[in-house]
């Protein structure tokens, strides 16, 4: 870009929730045709600046301008946003799974001849929008038959629809894989080059590195720098130490591994997709844990991990074929999940919402949801344990909050992750599966969470790292399986382990596993 | 620390922390005052409280089965339609195949559970939802109930009428009032203040903020108050009535389920499964074995509530139970609970039942027709839950909020409230502590 013009301004914007100063004099300046994005903890008032930018929270319940091409905007909701040229895509997409792609690019916003939708106009328009992003499918197929990528691709498509001047992404690449997310990033730079401008939120340092022009972090609510990536010699360290107001000298406690014998092993283990007959998730996998251990699992989003871990985890995934499974030399039979709890297994979702939590319940029940029989006599709960085991594990995971009846949906996404953590830690397990247990959590937390993971494997349980980040499992992980398309296609040890192996075996079928 | 603070910690010292429930509550003592007012005092006039015991006891039995129900995500439409079925079998079965009644009433309890079992199959096991099974349990039974007796009513023998028309009997001196009522009473008064006795005791020894000694005194002074009350009250009716048999029935009912909603393995399945049945599933709950459960145990108590009813009219016919399903609906819903399920209490839906029972008696006593008695039902339903809902989207947390004007001051030990879009407080890069355990 030869002429460097502002085109969006929020100056000194400050946000207050009862109790809480969301933002306090946050600025942020905008160039025409950059990329711009914004760092910083969970919490640290991201969000709720994207929201005051797009309307969500109306004039008058901030105090600050927006400026966007030199006029002062006052929106007072995200209608009048989208008008001026803001469009928002918001971390969880805001499609219609049963609409077609078309149906969900104009909705609200229906192009009508005579009075009636203008389909034919709709669906050649379609076409061309989906040819910008780079989506090849047909405009009819509904939306839930796509995967999430796609599905991120076609909100990107209905934004430039509304003639988007200032497109905001936030955490855009959070659910998909490698490939899917290298896509919308070129698209990204795509649009950078036709003069539109984004304004990106991530957690993903390294794709921030990669794409950014200009960095703002964003701590406690106020901003405090702007960066420019290629002046200012800007590298992942750098933004971390502005995030966290200082640098971390390390991004993973130390740790001296204290590994024993293999004691438990996974044979053989074919699981079969649950609608589709014909699709194994799960091929003939191999896998053993040895006391002590913390052993990797890499693989791209749709590999398998999820499914092997769940079907292991009592056949809570698909429909099982075959495998056979043993602890301390003995075969084991894990036929639902309350038998694979009573032989030591323990299951940490992706998904702690959807999957790992009661959102209705507080910390305490939470706590020891998953073995209520430790803390019953009879079948009757005895509340004094129960509370007392909560507040153990809260003051030793350093779960921030008030006291232990504190409602789950009340705790940020760090917290949250303590809890299912002492959820799980309360049954005592063996082996313990932690499926990206740092999802959507921040640094900081982070931190915490791997320094647990190391105390369990300290304690002589077999803990299995399911993770899409490879630093994170080059640096927890004493061996690495990884698995392409269903089939466990290596196992790497840790110290061996770099990024290009792990991505050439997560990306090949080619199968070559060493035994150990 | 301002005044407001400390009446919202004064308040809930002395009602608990669940600022709900005592919303609900305070509208039914709120109710009970009006009607008092309007009808001149008929309405806590002894004949008219066990009146209104006897005659709402049923209703309120199946609140009880109902709240677990949709807590746990479901609903039952066919409880009223259960209720007569069994109420006619268990008449024919004493009156032609002469069963002695307490083996009748064994058997009618059955008859709940075999139908129960048969519903809970098809949700649970089958798969079908609950509002479809029940909907054709509903046609099922109400054409069963009036195939087995032809449409006819089929009396009951006088054994029979105890659990539905009977009272605690006279016995002991002559003290002008009823005397089981007044020991039942006072016992009642004792267990109170056992109870927050023990529960500071525990409290205690959690080393939780246990609320001060004032506060228990005052709970256990109001609470008494109100019991000794209603025992002079009940036990103070025309010679010969005092405390019905089915309001013991459905005491002890309530006690035994309080307890395992609140203090049982399966109570807390219940909640899990109702409240995230993926969750709770991965947690290693048997969420099917849970639906069953709760499907079957409504028709026990369906069964149950359908033989006092029987007991008390003397008679079954084809029209017992008619809507009787929408009553212990509305009485769940009013008392807190939410129609997503996870949320609900029994004491609530007792409280909620007693609400629509309390205005269909003081609506009656003041002679207004059946017509408008259905209309004002309705509103207030539509009343309660709505209001509780708009207070929930404001980020208040209860109909109290609004009942007092006063705002809930900020604790500064509290986090921010739930509103705030991206959750919470930021954690620290201090490393973890090693687990201990």
């Amino acid at each position: 870009m030869a002429v460097e013009h502002v085109i969006l301004e929020m100056r000194s914007i400050t946000k207050e929730f009862p109790g809480v100063k969301a933002l306090s004099d946050v600025s942020l300046t905008v160039k025409a045709g950059e990329i711009h994005a914004i760092c910083g903890e969970n919490g640290a008032g991201k969000s709720t600046l994207m929201k005051v930018l797009s309307g969500v929270y109306p004039y008058g319940s901030y105090s600050g301008d927006i400026i966007l091409q030199g006029v002062e905007m006052r929106f007072k909701d995200i209608r009048s946003s989208e008008a001026a040229g803001v469009a928002i895509i918001h971390q969880e997409l805001a499609l219609i799974p049963e609409l077609s792609i078309t149906e969900n690019i104009f909705l609200g916003n229906e192009p009508t001849k005579w009075g009636a939708i203008d389909w034919i106009g709709a669906k050649r328009t379609a076409y061309e929008l989906l040819a910008r992003v780079g989506l090849r499918d047909d405009p009819d197929t509904q939306v839930k038959n796509i995967g999430v990528g796609k599905q991120q691709l076609v909100e990107i498509a209905k934004a430039l629809n509304k003639s988007v001047k200032v497109l905001i992404l936030d955490e855009p690449t959070a659910a998909l894989n490698e490939a899917d997310s290298q896509h919308l990033l070129d698209l990204i730079r795509g649009l950078k080059g036709k003069g539109i401008s984004s304004i990106m939120i991530s957690h993903k340092l390294n794709e921030i590195e990669q794409i950014a022009d200009t960095i703002t972090i964003i701590r406690d609510g106020r901003s405090i720098e702007t960066l420019n990536i290629a002046a200012d010699g800007v590298n992942e360290d750098r933004i971390i130490r502005g995030m966290v107001g200082r640098s971390l000298e390390s991004r993973f406690p130390d740790r001296t591994p204290k590994i024993g014998e293999v004691f438990f092993e996974v044979r053989d283990w074919t699981v079969q997709h649950p609608q589709v007959s014909e699709r194994m998730v799960a091929k003939g996998s191999n896998l053993t844990v040895r006391t002590g251990e913390i052993v990797g699992i890499a693989g791209l989003m749709g590999a398998g991990r999820t499914e092997l871990a769940m079907s292991i985890f009592g056949r809570s995934y698909g429909n099982f074929i075959s495998g056979r499974i043993f602890k301390d030399g003995k075969e084991i039979v894990l036929r639902n999940v309350g038998e694979a709890i009573d032989h030591g297994l323990a299951y940490v979702s992706e998904d702690r919402k959807a999957l790992g939590l009661n959102l209705l319940d507080d910390i305490k029940r939470s706590v020891v949801s998953a073995k209520l029989s430790k803390i019953s006599v009879g079948s009757v709960v005895n509340d004094a344990k129960e509370y007392s085991i909560a507040e153990e594990y809260r003051k030793n995971l350093r779960i921030k909050t008030p006291n232990v009846e504190m409602g789950v949906s009340k705790l940020s996404g760090g917290n949250q992750q303590k809890v299912v953590l002492a959820k799980w830690m309360f049954t005592d397990p063996d082996i313990l599966i932690l499926d990206e247990p740092t999802r959507g959590i921040d640094v900081g937390a982070k931190y915490e969470i791997y320094g647990i993971i190391q105390a369990l494997a300290a304690q002589g349980k077999g803990v299995i790292l399911i993770s899409s980040e490879l630093p994170e499992l080059l640096g927890l992980a004493d061996r690495i399986y990884t698995i392409f398309e269903g089939a466990i296609t290596d196992c790497i040890d840790g110290a061996d382990a770099d990024p290009e192996t792990l991505m050439k075996s997560m990306t090949s079928a080619k199968k070559k596993v060493r035994s150990i | 620390m301002s005044g407001n603070t400390t009446t919202t910690e004064k308040r809930k010292s002395i009602f608990g922390s669940n600022i709900r429930q005592f919303g609900i509550l305070f509208s039914l003592i709120a109710i009970i005052v009006l009607f008092q007012i309007l009808t001149g005092g008929l309405t806590l006039s002894p004949g008219n409280l066990i009146n209104l015991v006897s005659q709402y006891s049923y209703i309120l039995i199946l609140a009880i089965g109902m709240v677990m129900v949709i807590i746990a995500g479901h609903i039952d439409l066919s409880v009223g339609s259960v209720a007569a079925f069994a109420g006619i079998v268990v008449a024919t079965s004493m009156s032609q195949w002469n069963f002695p009644w307490p083996l009748a009433l064994l058997f009618g309890l059955l008859v709940g559970a075999v139908i129960g079992a048969w519903q809970g199959f098809w949700v649970a096991y089958i798969g079908v939802p609950a509002f479809i099974v029940t909907l054709a349990g509903m046609l099922i039974f109400r054409g069963g109930n009036q195939f087995f007796g032809n449409a006819n009513t089929v009396p009951v023998p006088e054994g029979f009428t105890v659990i539905g028309a009977g009272y605690l009997p006279e016995v002991g001196p002559t003290t002008g009032y009823n005397n089981l009522t007044l020991l039942l009473g006072f016992a009642i008064a004792i267990a109170i203040a056992v109870r927050e006795w023990r529960a500071r005791r525990v409290q205690k020894t959690m080393h939780s903020d246990s609320s001060p000694l004032w506060a228990s005194l005052v709970k256990i002074g109001l609470l008494d108050a109100v019991v000794i009350y209603a025992t002079f009250l009940f036990a103070g009716g025309r010679v010969g009535t005092s405390f019905p048999v089915s309001g013991i029935i459905l005491g002890v009912l309530v006690l035994f389920y309080s307890f395992v909603t609140r203090n049982t393995i399966l109570g807390r399945h219940v909640y899990a499964v109702g409240g995230n049945k993926l969750a709770a599933e991965l947690s290693g709950v048997n969420s099917r074995r849970v639906d069953f459960l709760v499907m079957m145990n409504m028709s026990i108590l369906s069964a149950l509530a359908g033989m006092i009813f029987v007991a008390r009219a003397g008679a079954s016919g084809p029209q017992d139970g008619l809507s009787w399903e929408l009553d212990a609906i509305a009485a769940v819903f009013i008392g807190g609970a939410a129609v997503s399920g996870g949320i609900g209490t029994v004491i609530g839906s007792i409280v909620g039942g007693l609400v629509m029972a309390v205005l269909n008696n003081g609506l009656q006593l003041l002679g207004v027709g059946s017509d408008l008695v259905q209309i004002i039902k309705g509103m207030v339903l539509l009343a309660a839950v709505g209001v509780d809902v708009w207070n929930k989207s404001q980020g208040r947390p209860s109909i109290i909020g609004l009942l007092t004007r006063k705002r809930k001051v900020t604790d500064p030990s509290t986090p921010p409230p739930a509103v705030r879009p991206d959750a919470g407080a930021s954690d620290t890069s201090r490393p973890a502590d090693l687990p201990s355990n």
